[in-house]
């Protein structure tokens, strides 16, 4: 008997492993049944409808890069403060922190890869009709996760606290006092006055519930840090889940049933 | 020394690697043709030549620039490998004016649309992928287009281009192929795969493998450049221009030609409704499940146009050429902060009364009761008021029964008016932009005492 045999033939590999390894038909079916991380997929499928020309792989890529985000986002954390005080320096000081390398890097190139593969997973379901019924409800959940994936990485803006990073969120977010009934610049604020007493003002209006002041400051920091690294996660892998779930139950990867 | 070098002995051997790796590219492609191309009949009078000999001769071509570049080791001024100014006066003159950047856009879209079965044979697709990539590789010599383009998170614009284009090149080559295979009468492509076909190993390992390249890509890609870390954030010092990050850049520019409450927050969220819509209005059943462009020509024209020249296009604009006070400048054009435009634009009211009437614009008193302000403010607008209602209620009807009437009798009232009306608010955008550069045309509805500006 082979060592390796010995080990697969073990109490203890054989609780962790419940069949024999997948080199026949039956243990290939086997292994996508029984294993958690396999069996978002199913036992089989149309070839046509896996080839890497028909699905160009983009929604598995930015999943994958959603994992990766998470995983040197977590590494970040332990090292970044987000106050005015540490926030720039912490992130200065990365670059001496051996340990970490170049996970900044990562994080940053990865959510920039995954704003485009968003883009291109969308451009691929759209190109092959597969919103078309009985998926569009899955479509829609698909443009809530494109939205949730550009907030992501907008909150993820500003973490840094440079230069860069304060002003690309106050150009993008000068748009929210604009809006209408709701910004202190929108059109139609005006109406929503008790008594002479305007209710929607430069403290009160849609820009200051998105950065917790009349201008891009602590409390931004401290919203945005807090949006990005725990609010906005949690809602997407809800989503991912309900997603994932969907393309199974409505007939696997964008074919017709 | 110069501050500002076109050429440095560093950018040099970098241009040289690139080409280098056009270089191997190329050999590739070259035993392709040589297994597939066939033979020219007669070439300079010799006989049953291989076609793969033209992409030979390029490939030698691009050693030798390979390897000239990498030779150099000092007095980068004097190389000779460069843009020539006439060739960056010219495309500077395009690209930095608006009308004729956004005229090229067009060209371009229809191009790709129009000009499906040309351009997507693989030699004319591979002539234009090499193309793209010497205009690039050339560009990089000169300062200011470096400048730009090699800002950090500006390098992720460039890939996603070269994606966008090769993924738009994926599709209308097999949609294409569809398109062929219905037309004489043989099954889809995707029909003749339908056998079905364990995920372990057919799917699982694909999976894979896209992991491990994504993880390469990341590693050599945050080795290569360093994430950007610029000054301390100051609340005092704005820079000039502030743009927002990249992806958003596209809602940036139609500030140009819209005001916040619309580019801002109007818009953008028609653009998600009506993307969550599509499903929704889509009532054409053909086109699930494979590639074809014959079955759902308006769906994927209408997709193509909002992605490629509204989305991407006026991402490259607000990146690339977007410069301080949000002027155009060209690629190779130093971003200057003085660069004057001049802006004298109107509103549809004041060339009403002002130039038709002859009359002073009428203004609400201060004083006036609230009543008779709204009153002489709709009197001052009535016309942008006419013609905003008449583009979003008369028009959707007028279609309806001349270039829409199949697709209002098959989608019924509502979907019909969804459609159209999404239409409508997407065509907004380059016809008001038409607008701006015909008539200088600022605003069809100005209100500014309520904020209400069209």
């Amino acid at each position: 008997m082979s060592v390796t045999e010995y080990i697969r033939k073990s109490q203890l590999w054989r609780s962790v492993f419940r069949h024999p390894a997948p080199y026949d038909r039956r243990n290939r079916a086997v292994v996508v049944l029984t294993n958690f991380f396999l069996h978002l997929h199913p036992v089989s499928a149309k070839k046509g409808g896996i080839a890497l020309s028909y699905t160009w792989c983009m929604g598995g890529v930015t999943f994958f890069l959603f994992l990766v985000e998470a995983l040197t986002g977590v590494l970040l954390m332990f090292y970044y403060r987000p106050t005015l005080e540490w926030a720039f320096t912490d992130i200065r000081a990365l670059r001496d922190v051996n340990t970490l390398g170049i996970m900044r890097e990562i994080h940053r190139w990865g959510a920039h890869a995954m704003v485009i593969t968003v883009w291109l997973h969308m451009y691929r379901v759209f190109l092959t009709g597969s919103y078309k019924p009985p998926r569009e409800f899955n479509w829609v959940i698909g443009v809530l996760l494109l939205v949730l994936t550009l907030l992501l990485s907008f909150t993820g803006y500003l973490l840094p606290w440079d230069q860069l990073a304060i002003w690309a969120i106050t150009v993008g977010s000068n748009m929210a006092r604009a809006t209408p009934f709701l910004g202190h610049e929108g059109p139609g604020f005006q109406l929503l006055n008790v008594g002479g007493f305007d209710l929607i003002t430069n403290a009160s209006d849609a820009r200051f519930l998105l950065l917790g002041a009349r201008t891009v400051g602590e409390e931004t920091l401290n919203r945005f840090y807090i949006m990005h690294c725990v609010a906005i996660p949690v809602v997407v892998s809800l989503l991912i889940a309900v997603h994932f779930w969907r393309v199974r139950k409505d007939g696997g990867i964008s074919q017709p049933l | 020394m110069n501050p500002h070098p076109d050429l440095t002995v560093g950018v040099i051997h970098g241009l040289g690697w690139l080409y280098l790796l056009m270089f191997f590219l190329n050999v590739g492609w070259t035993v392709r043709s040589f297994r597939r191309d066939g033979h020219y009949h007669s070439l300079f009078g010799v006989e049953h030549i291989p076609k793969a000999v033209v992409w030979a001769a390029f490939s030698a071509l691009l050693l030798l620039v390979a390897l000239s570049h990498l030779a150099v080791n000092s007095d980068p001024e004097s190389f000779l490998l460069r843009l020539p100014l006439w060739f960056k006066g010219s495309v500077d003159a395009i690209i930095a004016n608006p009308i004729s950047y956004f005229a090229l856009s067009m060209v371009v879209f229809l191009a790709v649309v129009c000009l499906k079965d040309w351009w997507v044979q693989p030699t004319v697709a591979w002539t234009l992928f090499n193309a793209s990539t010497i205009f690039l590789a050339l560009s990089m010599t000169d300062y200011d287009f470096r400048q730009i383009v090699g800002k950090p998170d500006n390098v992720p614009i460039v890939g996603m281009l070269y994606l966008v284009g090769f993924f738009t090149w994926l599709y209308f080559y097999k949609a294409n192929d569809n398109d062929r295979r219905v037309a004489e009468g043989r099954p889809l492509h995707e029909k003749e795969l339908s056998d079905q076909v364990l995920v372990w190993p057919d799917l699982v390992y694909t999976e894979m493998v896209c992991m491990l390249l994504v993880t390469a890509l990341l590693i050599v890609w945050g080795v290569a450049l360093p994430a950007p870390l610029e000054e301390p954030a100051s609340a005092v010092k704005t820079p000039n221009p502030s743009k927002a990050p990249w992806y958003f850049l596209g809602l940036q520019e139609m500030l140009v030609y819209f005001d916040p409450w619309m580019a801002g927050v109007v818009l953008p969220t028609i653009i998600l409704v009506g993307l969550m819509a599509i499903p929704y209005i889509d009532f054409n059943k053909a086109g699930n499940g494979y590639y074809t462009f014959e079955h759902r020509k308006f769906a994927v024209t209408t997709f193509l146009f909002g992605f490629l020249p509204l989305w991407i296009g006026m991402i490259v604009l607000g990146t690339f050429i977007r410069g301080p006070n949000w002027n155009m400048f060209g690629l190779y054009e130093y971003w200057d902060v003085h660069k004057l435009e001049v802006l004298n634009n109107v509103n549809l009211s004041e060339m009403f009364w002002l130039d038709v009437m002859k009359q002073p614009l009428p203004r609400p008193g201060a004083d006036d009761d609230i009543l008779v302000q709204v009153g002489v403010i709709l009197k001052r607008e009535w016309l942008g008021i006419l013609v905003t209602l008449a583009y979003l209620f008369v028009i959707p009807p007028l279609m309806a029964v001349t270039v829409f009437k199949k697709f209002f009798v098959r989608m019924g009232f509502i979907r019909y008016m969804v459609l159209a009306t999404l239409v409508l608010f997407m065509a907004s955008l380059p016809l008001k932009m038409a607008l701006r550069w015909a008539m200088n045309m600022k605003y069809i509805v100005a209100i500014p005492e309520w904020f209400f500006n069209i």
